[in-house]
């Protein structure tokens, strides 16, 4: 129902949507909401891309090199190591807020997407290390002691027996990172100002302005959500694996 | 190479646990520096005079802990967030469990349904405040439905403390413009609820219902004395991740509906953000983020600590 309602008003030219007319169809249908919303949007939205995409091939590959020494090599305390990084996971990033921020001006990242992507890569670790642990878990220990008598070494493994078995967790981590920081709001609004915002804040700032225009608004919000939207019809079903993966405790 | 390998796998292999660690190391650092030192650096601001653009870190012991649970915003902050969080989580889990049920019934189009209720979970809070916050707009959204049966709720707007008594300076009880808030909340997360008890109830054999059947278990004794028992653990697991996910709430509200009238619809997230960064009280900001922290760590440190035993 609430989908109904974005595709409608935002088709609709602004003398249409009133109040009284919120439901019904448009009269004619009307694209300039979206070519405007698209030119309000637009800078930042390259600016979500040029975030999301570092940011999630970095995650993911840490995190795969992570569960793969987490759930191939226990060493004593490997566990205890596993729930440390883990609770990154949980803490309320407010918690962590003001000292990142004063860091990210001493290393003169502040108000730029490569610091953003800092903070993704570093904030994703817990997770990304999580669902490889787990998908790495399901390997059989024995593939990997016998490369290991074959003379295999730690590298070795990974690159010819671990990488290629991984793909599907590489999928599945990568929609689940992509996802995420896209629709990520707090980071985005503090450590950046105007120029340097992703689209989720750009798309808030414009329902905050002073006139508020429905139909852009209903356009905007359809924008901003598209490309996670296309990735949730496209890939649902490894969408759903990281859901289970990232929330089933490893 | 190879033959030295066979010869002494033990020293081979213990070299390369120490490559392993060395790949771990990194990760390890910035996460003991990024999560553990900064809340450590957040939980000494929270401790001192830092409440302006000037940094002071000049000891103020625990005043801006007493200034905040003093203070009426904040007392409103619990209160919103007690009823947010009971009732979110609750929803979650009924219409979750519910609906997974119904899928599990083995319908035509069950996947349909399915990828229909998890759809919102692929969207951002921000775009589910922005459009529900035109949804329950009381002048237009559902209300245009409702006055067909003559009620006009006030969704977010309303001031409205059901069941209230005073209690510090503010009034304890249910805010309704709350529930306009959780009905947004609800209707992305329930997606998330029902997932994960599809696959429970995929997990459960139907040997076991069978038998039940067989002793003369009505289809609703089944569910009851065998399903619902078994999809406990998975309960657990839901009400440990909304209740995270419902103490941190930032996003949805300052997207939706912001404070609010009297702080009806305000909670410690976006306190917190509109203290520090449009207000400068640095210290406040680290004193509500510090006590956030606590409160998801109630929830959290006993199931990381139970999962970690279930491991070995």
């Amino acid at each position: 129902m609430p989908i109904y309602v974005i595709l409608v008003t935002s088709l609709k030219p602004l003398d249409e949507v009133s109040l009284a007319t919120m439901w019904t169809l448009p009269s004619a249908i009307d694209f300039s909401s979206y070519s405007e919303a698209f030119t309000k949007l637009a800078p930042n939205f390259m600016n979500s891309i040029y975030l999301v995409v570092p940011a999630t091939l970095l995650s993911a590959l840490l995190g795969a090199m992570n569960g793969y020494v987490l759930s191939k090599w226990k060493f004593k305390g490997a566990n205890t190591i596993f729930t440390i990084i883990l609770f990154g996971m949980f803490i309320p990033y407010q918690s962590i807020l003001i000292p990142l921020i004063q860091f990210l001006r001493t290393i003169d990242l502040y108000n730029t997407i490569p610091g953003l992507v800092l903070v993704h890569v570093v904030y994703g670790l817990p997770i990304t290390t999580l669902m490889f642990r787990n998908f790495y878990a399901s390997i059989p220990d024995s593939m990997i002691e016998s490369a290991k008598i074959d003379g295999a070494s730690f590298l070795g493994i990974f690159r010819h027996i671990i990488i290629p078995l991984s793909i599907t967790g590489f999928v599945v981590v990568a929609i689940w990172q992509f996802t995420n920081i896209w629709n990520e709001f707090l980071f985005a609004v503090t450590i950046t100002t105007s120029d340097q915002q992703p689209v989720m804040v750009a798309l808030q700032n414009l329902s905050g302005s002073q006139i508020v225009q429905w139909n852009v608004q209903m356009a905007g919000a359809l924008l901003a959500a598209l490309p996670t939207l296309l990735v949730y019809i496209f890939a649902g079903k490894y969408f759903v694996r990281g859901l289970l993966a990232g929330s089933v405790k490893g | 190479m190879e033959n030295q390998a066979q010869r002494n796998p033990k020293r081979r292999i213990s070299k390369d646990h120490w490559t392993a660690i060395a790949f771990l190391i990194p990760s390890f650092i910035l996460i003991l520096v990024f999560v553990y030192g900064f809340i450590g650096w957040t939980g000494y601001v929270s401790l001192s005079n830092y409440n302006s653009l000037v940094p002071d870190f000049s000891f103020a012991g625990l005043k801006n802990y007493i200034y905040l649970f003093n203070d009426f915003r904040f007392q409103a902050d619990l209160r919103n967030t007690v009823f947010f969080t009971i009732l979110f989580i609750g929803l979650v889990i009924v219409l979750g469990m519910g609906l997974a049920i119904l899928i599990d019934q083995k319908l035509k189009g069950e996947s349909i349904f399915r990828n229909i209720f998890l759809f919102p979970m692929a969207l951002s809070f921000i775009v589910t405040g922005v459009v529900w916050q035109w949804l329950l707009n009381p002048s237009t959204g559902f209300n245009q439905f409702l006055s067909v049966f003559g009620i006009q709720p006030k969704w977010y707007t309303d001031t409205t403390i059901l069941a209230g008594f005073e209690w510090g300076s503010i009034e304890f009880g249910l805010p309704v413009a709350i529930i306009a808030v959780v009905i947004a909340a609800v209707w992305q997360m329930t997606g998330f609820s029902l997932a994960m008890y599809l696959a429970g109830l995929r997990g459960i054999p139907e040997e076991l219902r069978e038998a039940a059947r067989m002793d003369g278990a009505s289809e609703f004794q089944v569910y009851l004395k065998v399903v619902l028992p078994m999809l406990m653990p998975i309960t657990m697991s839901v009400v440990i991740i909304m209740a995270h996910i419902s103490l941190k709430i930032f996003d949805l509200i300052y997207a939706m509906t912001g404070s609010g009238a009297n702080f009806v619809t305000d909670v410690p997230g976006v306190y917190m953000f509109e203290t520090t960064f449009r207000g400068n009280y640095y210290a406040n900001g680290a004193a509500i983020a510090i006590i956030m922290l606590l409160l998801v760590a109630i929830f959290i440190v006993p199931y990381l600590w139970s999962s970690r035993k279930g491991d070995k």
